[in-house]
């Protein structure tokens, strides 16, 4: 069981990621849009997440807190 | 549930500046996660180059330099000398460190002096635009270099990390990358060890951390870490170049 | 009182810069102020500080302004062509507002000139030693005795205004032989809350710095600073007057310029010429208030330099133009003769008598 939290509004739609993910379990978002005008990345499906926090080791800027 | 990954307390809630994909942003959070492990922020102080990394003084907590373009180690001396108990680290780009300053990072590194330098080497001039850089690859097409690098005429890209080593005064210089969770986690330790180098008083610790330019390179950031893969760490391959304590140690 | 020693101008800075609780030193060599870093080299490690062989004057300075942001006193000494170099360094020094001295005991030039001393680097110093609009408070002394004096003074007005300092000395006082009584020591205790020592976790982060993005922010640090610069130069200005109670012809001079002058103005006065000097002894803020009050008596300024003429543009400015000023000089390292002050007196006074 582990939870990822996502900054949204910190978050450049970079997709870093979401190639990061092992489980291919991020996605950019395709129908949002933040406060800096970046689609954000989001989660798809949280229960199968492992907690690996590489999306959050890959992340440039700090968009992602990792809980396990 | 336990926090096993969140924003280092030696960042500020600054949001970044830099465009979307580029990996200062993975090295700010490495030097801050460094930082924040050996607790020692409260006696920090960063210098700040002049490229796109400008406005690190913005996002570091600890107390910040912004110094003139390639004279960070100078600076940065002139600080630790005035601070020796203090931990003064600078962060610089390619262009900073080895082409304007390149003098002032070689006298830095012969004197040893016990700082820590980040050197961000991703081969080109971001901040005015996508220019050649000292460690442009040969034929890599920039502003500068619309036909790409001619090393005939232009000369080759500087490996900073092998001309260093060859000094004796240098404690310890590494070459890492951040285009993967793997290396990632190696530059991390790479850092921290050239933090930690200088809290233990042995000098000189420089990490040139092969980084990436999505934008002035034209690519995504998903090609841009292939890129590094491919092209800049072939050219600049990653390791440890010299590391004085340890080679004692071996002896 | 405190004994008199027997001193070279440039020692007398070194010491009296210690005794002002400067305990930072950056160099590069370069003739004719290497005394200064000898002394320095020699004195530092024995009393705690720093002294150290930058490798270049750019690195120097810029080792200067990592200490000045540490609040600590710090300084630098060069010559002419060194002091071109540290031109980018003074510039960020100002536009960060940050304390520092810098000695230039001047050369001839342009370029690598000589090593004979000059005053060409009057409008480098009071006008544009780097990019930007800012000023430095410059003090030009004329004796090894003002040479002590000026360092602390420097550190003290560098340090109150949070503009750096600069000491413009030629060659010829750096050299100099004369007795001298140093100022007493002090310890410098920095108490400066912009300083960057470290946060110890407990305040939000200082940062030196001279960027601003925003144009409105830039131009208001300008509007900021050019208010301290008006205090300095409502406040600061020092002069001396020589023999100025009756003079109808008035000298402007200032350090070497200054000695050679009297010596003139003595001959002058046997021959019954009414000749006086107005010497500043602060060269930025330029002392502007003695020159109009003496621009309403005299008939004559001459401006007498080591140089091509560059302080004769301040005295025509502070004289209004009411009165013709005219130049004695000699270049290149050459200083002009007491006979050709002499001279150019007796041309101002109406003719070789």
């Amino acid at each position: 069981m582990a939870k990822v939290i996502f900054d949204a509004d910190l978050c450049k739609g970079c997709g870093l990621c979401v190639d990061a993910c092992p489980k291919g379990i991020l996605q950019i978002a395709k129908d949002k849009i933040n406060k800096k005008g970046h689609s954000p990345a989001e989660m798809t499906d949280e229960s199968k997440c492992i907690g690996c926090a590489f999306c959050a080791t890959m992340c440039p800027d700090c968009v992602i807190t990792v809980e396990r | 549930m336990a926090v096993v990954f969140q924003k280092p307390k030696a960042l500020t809630d600054a949001p970044l500046h830099y465009c979307p994909g580029c990996t200062h942003g993975i090295i700010h959070r490495l030097v801050a996660e460094a930082i924040d492990e050996l607790g020692i922020e409260g006696k920090t102080v960063g210098v700040a180059p002049v490229g796109c990394s400008v406005m690190a003084y913005d996002y570091f907590a600890c107390d910040m330099v912004e110094a003139a373009h390639g004279r960070a180690p100078a600076v940065a001396t002139g600080l630790k000398r005035a601070l020796p108990e203090n931990i003064i680290f600078t962060y610089q780009g390619d262009g900073d460190l080895a082409s304007i300053g390149m003098a002032e990072t070689v006298h830095a590194a012969t004197r040893n002096e016990n700082i820590t330098v980040i050197f961000v080497n991703n081969a080109i001039y971001g901040m005015t635009g996508g220019q050649m850089a000292p460690t442009s690859l040969p034929g890599q097409v920039t502003q500068t270099s619309p036909y790409g690098r001619d090393t005939a005429t232009v000369g080759f890209p500087i490996r900073v990390s092998e001309m260093l080593s060859t000094l004796d005064g240098p404690e310890f210089i590494q070459r890492v990358a951040v285009n993967n969770v793997k290396n990632i986690n190696a530059a991390k330790k790479a850092i921290k060890k050239a933090f930690q180098n200088q809290v233990e008083g042995k000098g000189f610790s420089l990490v040139e951390v092969v980084s990436t330019c999505p934008t002035n390179w034209g690519l995504t950031p998903q090609k841009a870490l292939e890129w590094v893969e491919e092209k800049m760490i072939p050219y600049y391959p990653l390791g440890v170049y010299k590391d004085r304590s340890a080679n004692k140690e071996e002896k | 009182m405190a004994e008199k020693v027997l001193m070279k101008g440039n020692e007398a800075i070194a010491e009296a810069a210690i005794r002002a609780g400067c305990m930072h030193y950056f160099g590069y060599p370069i003739t004719p102020q290497t005394e200064i870093a000898a002394y320095m080299a020699k004195r530092m490690p024995k009393i705690g500080g720093v002294f150290l062989q930058a490798e270049s004057e750019i690195a120097a300075i810029n080792m200067v302004y990592g200490v000045a942001g540490t609040g600590f006193r710090v300084m630098t000494s060069s010559s002419s062509p060194g002091i071109s170099l540290k031109g980018e360094g003074i510039s960020y020094l100002a536009g960060a507002d940050l304390p520092a001295l810098i000695v230039n005991v001047q050369r001839g030039g342009p370029g690598l000139g000589g090593i004979q001393p000059s005053q060409s680097d009057y409008f480098q110093a009071t006008r544009g030693l780097g990019h930007g609009d800012f000023h430095l408070i410059v003090m030009a002394p004329a004796s090894v005795q003002e040479m002590a004096d000026m360092t602390a003074k420097c550190f003290d007005l560098s340090d109150k205004y949070r503009v750096p300092a600069m000491i413009l000395a030629d060659g010829t006082l750096g050299q100099m032989m004369e007795p001298v009584v140093l100022p007493e020591p002090t310890e410098y205790k920095p108490d400066k809350p912009w300083a960057v020592t470290g946060t110890n976790c407990e305040r939000k982060h200082n940062i030196i710095n001279s960027l601003y993005l925003k144009p409105e922010e830039l131009e208001k640090t300008n509007f900021e600073r050019f208010e301290r610069y008006k205090a300095i130069e409502e406040n600061e200005p020092l002069w001396e007057e020589f023999m100025m109670d009756d003079a109808e012809i008035c000298v402007a001079a200032f350090g070497i310029a200054a000695r050679v002058s009297k010596n003139a103005i003595m001959a002058a006065r046997e021959k019954g010429i009414k000749v006086g000097m107005i010497r500043p002894i602060t060269l930025w803020p330029f002392p502007k208030k003695p020159f109009k009050a003496a621009a309403d008596k005299c008939k004559a300024f001459i401006s007498v330099e080591l140089s091509m003429g560059q302080m004769i543009e301040d005295v025509q400015l502070a004289t209004e133009c009411k009165v013709p000023v005219t130049l004695c000089n000699r270049a290149g390292g050459m200083i002009p003769s007491p006979e050709e002050v002499l001279e150019a007196i007796e041309r101002a006074a109406g003719g070789n008598k």
